[in-house]
């Protein structure tokens, strides 16, 4: 495959993109001809599960929750590894094995370390 | 819905599209995936790193008690096995036939060789910047220890922090592999950031932190881009794939590959602080811990020039040509913005900030000379400068004392008279800095033009000599302050501050730096042939069980 036949390819990108970006035009474009539009007060407030909204976007949230996010980390990436390697466990061996065990005991001393540091009480 | 993938194909309607055939398996199972053979004790010493910071986490987070001085102690112990762990490789490599009283006659040969299927280059190279690294460990952790106490900060975490980013650094210099590489930087450069914002209580230690981060992070996408477009120009990521690519096929247009070499320049540059990437270094150096920066002025430059070095003196030597400007001004640029810039300061961990970025221009000489001969000054610099720059952030970091805030030129007033040793010893490592004869730093300076000046760019050896007289204005001024008891004006008589106690970590760590600034200063042969010695290496794996270097030469 020669050098311009390469950067040809991304004529297919290009064409992708732009398609995606006129399917949205359109399909917007003709909601906006055909719906009607009758704007009241109401329709602007910022729905909240069926309560009213209280105080403005920009309020703080606890620092307690970064801790539990960081720790959700941990575990999301451990399952994002393990379930594509645990279908193919028989073909890894015990190589595979080892392999992950290791990875699993890295970041088990990751939340041995937490729990010791008493992040995962709620204080 | 067939019909469709039909016409896509461009079969004829009703015909068909025959599957791949499937491996078969054997009756026993499916067919096990080839792994590569690993040689574990040539990776003894990244192994040792690695667990040791994740034992001392592990014992420090089950052993509620402050452990005060087991941390530091621990600390140099894991880095003095590591550098011990060198040594038997490092007789293989250079195929000596015993070491010591042990016999090293290898079944598999002698000399450099690859391992985990390509991955890795063991070579002298490597194993001599591992052992640049683990001394700055060492340095580190004796000023951390008084440091953290002094600041009520003491914990595992900075030891652990040092010892990944020491892993990291490892493995940036033993990657035979770009992705390799880039997983080095990342392991280096985020227990780095970390470590820049260790100071709890400070706020520009925070600033510091988020700054580097942010601004590393970037310089980390850049080179991840280069990577990418390396790989599409040559088709692997292997540097021993891509040299025999290169080998082998002379391409029509290159852009995509000048391309990435450029981003791959950029990710570089960032790491070693040449301008125009040297923004954040004057921030982080003064905003991060002093014992944290004493350990990074050193490792994360040694681990950014060893890769800066393999990939582009070693892989892409035939594309000097092209590189080779590039490296010029970024050498011109480095070393006299950093000594012009840094003139203007008034903080001393600013001004040797600047000294670095100086520093690093003249490293970069050297890179560009792209011989042996260059790698040879470049790892002669590398070592000298750690113990150098170690030793000055030593002073630093004494002479703050608590709280952290006496890095102005005025704190220093006087030192001479309060700690006359203390004092000596702090002229000594600028005057290194600045090049002058019986220290590393004329030596380290002296090899680097000296590359130059064999690749032919006399011209470039004369911006670097113009340069270091600049350069030296920087020191001579904090020298002239510590001297001298007037202000700056000379006419009133400021009284000297209180005599500074200096605890024992840090004259350990101030002596370590001191002897090795004057002794290799005084007797350079040995760190010069080891540097000769520790010639990089690109060995294709005898396993190719990747095969990127199979793959690249049969393709396009």
């Amino acid at each position: 495959m020669s050098y311009s036949d390469f950067v040809r390819q991304y004529l297919t990108v290009a064409i992708f993109g732009g398609l995606a970006v006129g399917m949205v035009g359109l399909i917007l474009g003709v909601g906006r001809i055909l719906r009607p539009d009758r704007p009241q007060e109401q329709k602007y407030i910022t729905y909240e599960s069926g309560v009213d909204p209280v105080g403005i976007g920009w309020s703080q949230s606890q620092i307690r929750y970064y801790v539990f996010a960081l720790l959700f980390v941990i575990f999301d990436v451990e399952a994002v590894f393990i379930f594509p390697w645990a279908t193919r466990l028989e073909t890894y061996g015990v190589f595979g094995l080892v392999e992950m065990g290791i990875f699993i005991v890295i970041l088990a001393l990751g939340l041995v370390y937490a729990w010791r540091k008493n992040v995962l009480k709620w204080v | 819905m067939s019909a469709l993938w039909s016409i896509l194909a461009q079969v004829p309607p009703g015909g068909v599209i025959s599957p791949a055939p499937e491996p078969v398996a054997p009756p026993g199972g499916p067919l096990p995936l080839p792994t590569p053979s690993v040689e574990w004790e040539a990776l003894a010493p990244l192994i040792i790193l690695m667990a040791g910071a994740l034992l001392l986490l592990t014992i420090t987070s089950l052993v509620k008690r402050k452990l005060h001085g087991f941390y530091a102690a621990y600390t140099i112990a894991v880095a003095v096995a590591a550098m011990v762990a060198v040594l038997p490789v490092w007789a293989r490599v250079q195929g000596w036939p015993r070491l010591l009283w042990i016999d090293l006659t290898h079944d598999d040969g002698t000399g450099p060789f690859s391992t985990v299927g390509g991955a890795v280059g063991v070579d002298g190279f490597m194993l001599f910047v591992t052992v640049v690294i683990c001394g700055a460990v060492i340095v580190g952790a004796l000023l951390a220890n008084d440091y953290l106490r002094r600041e009520d900060l003491d914990g595992p975490e900075l030891y652990v922090l040092m010892l990944l980013s020491a892993a990291g650094g490892v493995i940036m210099a033993m990657a035979n592999d770009l992705i390799v590489l880039f997983l080095g930087l990342e392991t280096l450069s985020i227990a780095v950031y970390v470590l820049a914002a260790m100071h709890r209580r400070r706020i520009q230690s925070q600033e510091a932190g988020l700054k580097y981060f942010v601004l590393g992070s970037f310089a980390s996408a850049f080179f991840l881009y280069g990577i990418a477009m390396v790989f599409g120009a040559t088709g692997s990521t292997n540097l021993i794939g891509i040299k025999d690519f290169m080998a082998e096929v002379v391409p029509v247009e290159n852009g995509l590959l000048l391309l990435g070499l450029v981003f791959l320049l950029v990710g570089f540059g960032f790491k070693v602080a040449a301008v125009p990437f040297h923004a954040w270094s004057p921030d982080v150096y003064d905003g991060s811990p002093a014992p944290v920066v004493a350990y990074m002025a050193g490792a994360v430059k040694a681990a950014a020039f060893a890769g800066l070095a393999r990939v582009f003196m070693v892989t892409f030597s035939n594309y000097a040509n092209d590189w080779k400007p590039v490296i010029w001004a970024l050498a011109i640029l480095s070393m006299l913005g950093g000594a012009m810039l840094g003139a203007v300061q008034h903080n001393v961990k600013r001004i040797l900030a600047y000294s670095s970025i100086n520093n690093a221009g003249f490293i970069l000489v050297a890179v560009a000379a792209a011989d042996e001969v260059g790698v040879q000054a470049v790892l002669f610099y590398l070592a000298a400068y750690t113990f150098m720059v170690a030793g000055a952030f030593a002073v630093v970091t004494v002479v703050d004392r608590r709280g952290e805030n006496r890095h102005e030129l005025s704190d220093y007033r006087g030192l001479a008279h309060t700690n006359p040793v203390l004092a000596l010893v702090f002229t000594i490592f600028l005057l290194a800095q600045a090049g002058v004869p019986f220290t590393a730093g004329f030596f380290a300076k002296f090899y680097a033009v000296t590359a130059a000046v064999n690749a032919g760019a006399w011209w470039l050896a004369l911006v670097a000599l113009l340069a270091a007289v600049v350069a030296a204005f920087l020191y001579l001024r904090i020298v002239a302050v510590m001297y001298m008891a007037g202000d700056e004006h000379g006419a009133v008589e400021v009284p000297a501050g209180p005599r500074i106690r200096v605890p024992v970590g840090g004259w350990l760590a101030l002596a370590v730096c001191f002897v090795v600034t004057v002794g290799v200063g005084i007797v350079p042969s040995p760190l010069l042939d080891a540097a000769g010695e520790a010639r990089p290496a690109l060995v294709a794996s005898p396993d190719a069980v990747t095969g990127p270097a199979a793959a690249a030469s049969t393709g396009p």
